[in-house]
């Protein structure tokens, strides 16, 4: 478990650690809490030439709101997430999701930047940002540039970010007030990533649901939305729900892996839908 | 008041707690050299060449060594029965059969360095067919070892009689897979060793010092003087560790050859790999009896995973058919078993080893049949214990139980239960027909505690200050011994626990030992402690008889004041320090060395009910409640047997819903972390519910047996039993473990068509 030598730079801001990336070129990589690349580094499984150590920059750990947005720093703990008073109170669905991010040493020392920028499909918070229409803030020599989440996530463990680009911030514009969330995380063990997840945020009206959105959890390379349960549940009575859930697997490419084969996927995608649009519709 | 049997605090904790531990990778060696081992990326291939070239010239390398180079002989497994012709040699040599096997050792001055130079050795391979499926493998198509014609490595034949089911009216047959899953110590596996002045010293993780001694000694052609071996703090063997794995042997050699200290330390990736794995059973079973409950015969046919070298593992089938009649009088019992190498790692003891296997076949056949007459799981089994006057006890295959109350440890468990309140919640559920259904599993088991004979050294001293000295030859790794031996030691002598220093683990300072597994320590080494005991207290009797001139029976020990004295006259006494004194005066230490041999192995029971909750859409298993009887004679500190019930129930339930070691087709572990193996955590365990009781062996003083591995044997099945019980409405009759949310979906999907 010792990785491959490595070069080590500790960038004190973004700036910095863009023209050191730059400078590493390809094989460069960044670090911030280290809880996905280092394990990786350890197996060997990742050889950086160059760790670009962002872990320090300042700024870049907040969790505010400006204009109807929250904006969350891509240096912000799991635990700042699921912490936050702001979250709480106004996206609730993104605090809870965080508190189930691996365990409570994972959640103090992994960001969400890292978690975003890793781009696992398996990723609590990468569906879930989905599932919010996030947009990510990206830093690279020629300035920044924002990447909605439904262009950010590109393929497994592949994200729209440049070699030498940073991760700066998450935009996540406030879910409508009076809305119902919900996120279904199905595991194995209180410790393990999901192997099916389902986000959902259901906007009421007074003769059923005005809008729902659903974000899937390992169902494809990269994190998924369920376009065909949205589109059916547009307009429709609540009692829609269990007809919509079962179009959860349309359009998904679920892998097959020693927890669950493809079709299981499939079957728990539709359970976990249903499931959580009803008790996010009893949060309206 | 004797302290035996009460809640005394662990006497090890305050250390570990406040200075932390010390385990073999923490004990200071200037100089020590690193190994790192080159372990076979192919399941089964013909090794071409191994280029170590390049790897010798790497910075930092001190030398990289390969078959060819290290003379030390291959290993063959000294067990009854097993084959001796499927040697391992301790470096891959021509062929290597798993993946993980050790193909060649870097020796470098830091591990990084040896780390670095290992992926510079450049390994050839010629792959060969790869046997995994154990019924494949007894088919002897694909070979292991070609030149024997088999890849049976133990064969206990007992042929089928064919009127074994003659006059049943019920016949049920079940095909069980006891699946393969891993040890996983905190500890992984670790050892140093330094030759100097022509003697080898040896720190090794092990649970047997003095068998690790042994096989050192033999493997490297030394005499007994010249090897010593210190188990410094052990994080955990549940039977695994012997410290005389292949690895373990040529870090020895390496130090003896380059007469420098070397030093190993594994990953936790490689201890998946390498560590031998538990389990590894196919069994056909057939169970037959009568409509009204009666079982009048069963059948068990075991198929075993070796792995690719025969050890532990090849022999476990035979602790299996000891138990195979488990808790039930029932007239025929049969058992058979063949041994089989594949393309995997090897298989060894693990917490149980062969029992939890017998228990989980026997308590799933009782359950088939409980089902297929439509009887209460609970009924079959009242109609069908030994009763409690039955004891010894002689079942079919031959083993005799010492001692037992099977209805008891029954009753008492549905009672602790609720079992009538549990089956009424049950039926309420089922009515409601909500996706959450219960289920609830028993189990009634018995096991076998120092069931490979043997016995067990302790040696007591009273020193001439009053304080004592106990060396005992079990090798604690967690249990508790030192809390434990002291706590018996004072009991006899009345000398404070605070005042008995207590040694284990080194074979220069402990004369001889057998070590702690199967749940043997107490019942021979606590056993050997407590004769100890009662030897130089008779002696203090003697010499304190003879200074007041009175007879030696009149003699007592004051606990309160740490005296003995004439019975009636405490004022005439002598302190345990002047009697030390008076004795070493003499020449004639107050000290004993005692070797106990045991009248013979006991046999622990219990009872366990596993209250499950099942997702019928998602297949999620949730464990709720887990109630436990376990009868292991005598308690002597209750904390400690809780603790390991606690352990030993987790790994029980581990087993039957979340663990398992997997390969793809082509032999390549797939569970080689953490991540992937599920090992379980406290997040997905209810607190347990444990009900005491105590049935004393005849078979020793102190009517003690084992309970280090009664947890694993009675949740499994229990919890086995509860998921397939919550499905059983459904249609369901079996769900192999681990009881998966994949699994159990898909065999709901399969019983509704």
């Amino acid at each position: 478990m010792i990785p491959a030598a490595f070069e080590y730079r500790r960038a004190a801001s973004v700036d910095e650690a863009v023209a050191l990336l730059a400078e590493g070129g390809e094989d460069a990589k960044l670090l911030a809490g280290g809880h996905s690349l280092l394990p990786l580094m350890k197996l060997r499984l990742a050889r950086p030439s160059l760790l670009v150590d962002i872990d320090r920059a300042a700024g870049m750990r907040h969790i505010d709101e400006r204009d109807g947005t929250l904006a969350i720093g891509a240096l912000a703990r799991h635990q700042d997430l699921a912490t936050s008073d702001l979250l709480r109170a106004r996206c609730p669905l993104l605090a809870h999701a965080a508190s189930l991010v691996g365990d409570p040493q994972v959640r103090h020392r992994g960001t969400a930047g890292g978690s975003v920028a890793h781009a696992d499909p398996a990723s609590d918070l990468c569906a879930v940002l989905r599932c919010l229409d996030a947009r990510m803030v990206v830093q690279g020599p020629a300035g920044r540039r924002t990447v909605a989440a439904a262009d950010f996530f590109v393929g497994f463990l592949e994200s729209a970010l440049g070699a030498d680009e940073v991760l700066v911030e998450i935009l996540v514009p406030v879910p409508a007030a009076g809305h119902g969330w919900s996120y279904q995380k199905f595991t194995r063990r209180a410790i393990d990533w999901a192997i099916v997840g389902v986000a959902a945020v259901v906007e009421p009206s007074p003769e059923g649901i005005a809008r729902a959105a659903v974000g899937l959890v390992n169902m494809g390379p990269t994190p998924l939305r369920a376009a065909a349960v949205e589109a059916a549940l547009r307009g429709a009575p609540r009692t829609a729900v269990a007809a919509a859930a079962a179009s959860a697997p349309e359009g998904t490419e679920p892998a097959a892996d020693i927890h669950a084969d493809a079709e299981f996927r499939a079957q728990l995608a539709t359970v976990l839908t249903r499931r959580a649009l009803e008790e996010a519709l009893s949060r309206c | 008041m004797s302290i035996l049997g009460t809640r005394v605090l662990r006497t090890e904790d305050p250390r570990f707690l406040t200075q932390g531990g010390r385990y073999v990778d923490d004990v200071p060696l200037e100089g020590a050299l690193h190994v790192v081992f080159v372990r076979s990326a192919v399941a089964h291939a013909r090794l071409l060449s191994v280029d170590v070239e390049e790897a010798r010239r790497a910075p930092g390398v001190v030398t990289v060594v390969t078959a060819a180079d290290v003379d030390v002989p291959a290993q063959a497994p000294e067990l009854p029965m097993v084959t001796t012709e499927m040697a391992r040699p301790v470096l891959a040599a021509g062929t290597v059969r798993f993946v993980g096997e050790p193909v060649a050792a870097v020796v470098a001055e830091s591990v990084a360095a040896a780390v670095d130079a290992a992926e510079l050795v450049a390994v050839d391979y010629d792959p060969l067919p790869v046997v995994l499926d154990l019924e494949e493998s007894a088919r002897d198509e694909v070979l292991l070892f070609p030149e024997l014609g088999t890849n049976v490595a133990m064969r206990l034949p007992f042929p089928p009689s064919e009127d074994l089911f003659d006059g049943c009216e019920v016949v049920v047959r079940g095909r069980f897979r006891n699946q393969r899953v891993a040890p996983g110590p905190m500890e992984p596996r670790a050892t140093a060793a330094r030759w100097s002045d022509g003697r080898l010293t040896v720190w090794s993780s092990t649970q047997q010092p003095h068998g690790t001694a042994a096989g050192m000694r033999e493997a490297l052609g030394l005499s007994a003087e010249q090897v010593r071996v210190i188990a410094p703090d052990v994080g955990g063997g549940f039977g695994a560790k012997d410290g005389k794995y292949p690895e373990d042997l040529v870090v020895a050699w390496l130090a003896r050859r380059l007469e420098r200290p070397v030093r190993w330390r594994e990953t936790r990736s490689e201890n998946l790999v390498g560590m031998g794995h538990g389990r590894g059973q196919l069994q056909e079973v057939r169970v037959g009896g009568s409509r009204d409950g009666r079982i009048a015969a069963l059948r068990i046919d075991v198929l075993q995973d070796c792995g690719a070298y025969p050890s532990l593992g090849a022999f476990l089938p035979f602790l299996t058919r000891i138990m195979a009649a488990g808790v039930y009088a029932i007239p025929r019992v049969e058992c058979t078993a063949r041994s089989v190498v594949t393309n995997t790692t090897s298989t060894t003891a693990y917490r149980g080893a062969g029992r939890p296997e017998a228990a989980a076949a026997v308590e799933r056949a009782v359950d088939l049949f409980a089902t297929e007459i439509g009887m209460d799981p609970a009924e079959v089994r009242r109609v069908n214990l030994v009763p409690r006057d039955a004891f010894p006890y002689t079942t079919p295959v031959g083993t005799v139980y010492d001692s037992g109350d099977y209805p008891g440890a029954l009753e008492r468990l549905l009672e602790a239960a609720d079992y009538a309140g549990l089956r009424a919640e049950q039926a309420r559920r089922r009515e409601g027909g909500g996706a959450r259904q219960l289920g609830i599993g028993l189990s009634v088991y018995v096991e076998i505690t120092n069931g490979v004979p043997g016995g067990e050294y302790a040696g007591l001293e009273v020193r001439v200050d009053g304080s004592a000295v106990v060396r005992s030859g079990t090798s604690p790794h967690g249990q508790g011994h030192a809390t434990a031996w002291a706590m018996l030691a004072s009991d006899r002598l009345g000398i404070p626990m605070e005042r008995i220093e207590m040694v284990f683990n080194d074979t220069d300072l402990v004369r001889s030992g057998v070590g702690t597994f199967g749940s043997r320590s107490l019942q021979v080494g606590g056993m050997a402690v407590d004769q100890a005991a009662v030897v130089v207290l008779d002696r203090a009797r003697r010499l304190l008889a003879e200074l007041l001139e009175a007879d030696p029976a009149d003699v007592v020990v004051d606990a309160s004041t740490g005296r003995l004295h004439v019975a009636g006259s405490p004022a005439a006494g002598r302190s345990w320090a002047e009697l030390a004194a008076f004795a070493a005066e003499r020449g004639e230490p107050l000290a004993a060395d005692v070797d106990f041999q045991p009248q013979g192995a006991t046999f622990p029971f219990g009872a366990h009910l596993a209250l499950v909750e099942v997702d019928t859409e998602t297949g999620a298993v949730v464990l709720r409640r887990l109630v436990a009887v376990d009868d292991a004679g005598r308690i002597v500190n209750p904390l400690l047997a809780e603790g390991q019930r606690h352990g030993g129930i987790a790994q029980g339930a581990a087993q039957a819903l979340l663990e398992e070691v997997l390969y793809d087709a082509d032999g390549n572990p797939v569970t080689s972390t953490f991540a992937d193996y599920g090992m379980i955590t406290a997040a997905e365990l209810p607190s347990f519910e444990l009900v005491p009781m105590e049935t004393p062996t005849p078979l020793n003083e102190l009517g003690v047996k084992g309970i280090g591995e009664s947890g694993t044997i009675g949740a499994g099945p229990a919890v086995q039993n509860a998921v397939v019980d919550a499905l059983a409405h459904l249609g369901v009759r079996h769900v192999d473990m681990p009881a998966t949310p994949q699994r159990v979906w898909t065999a709901l999907r399969e019983a509704r068509r």
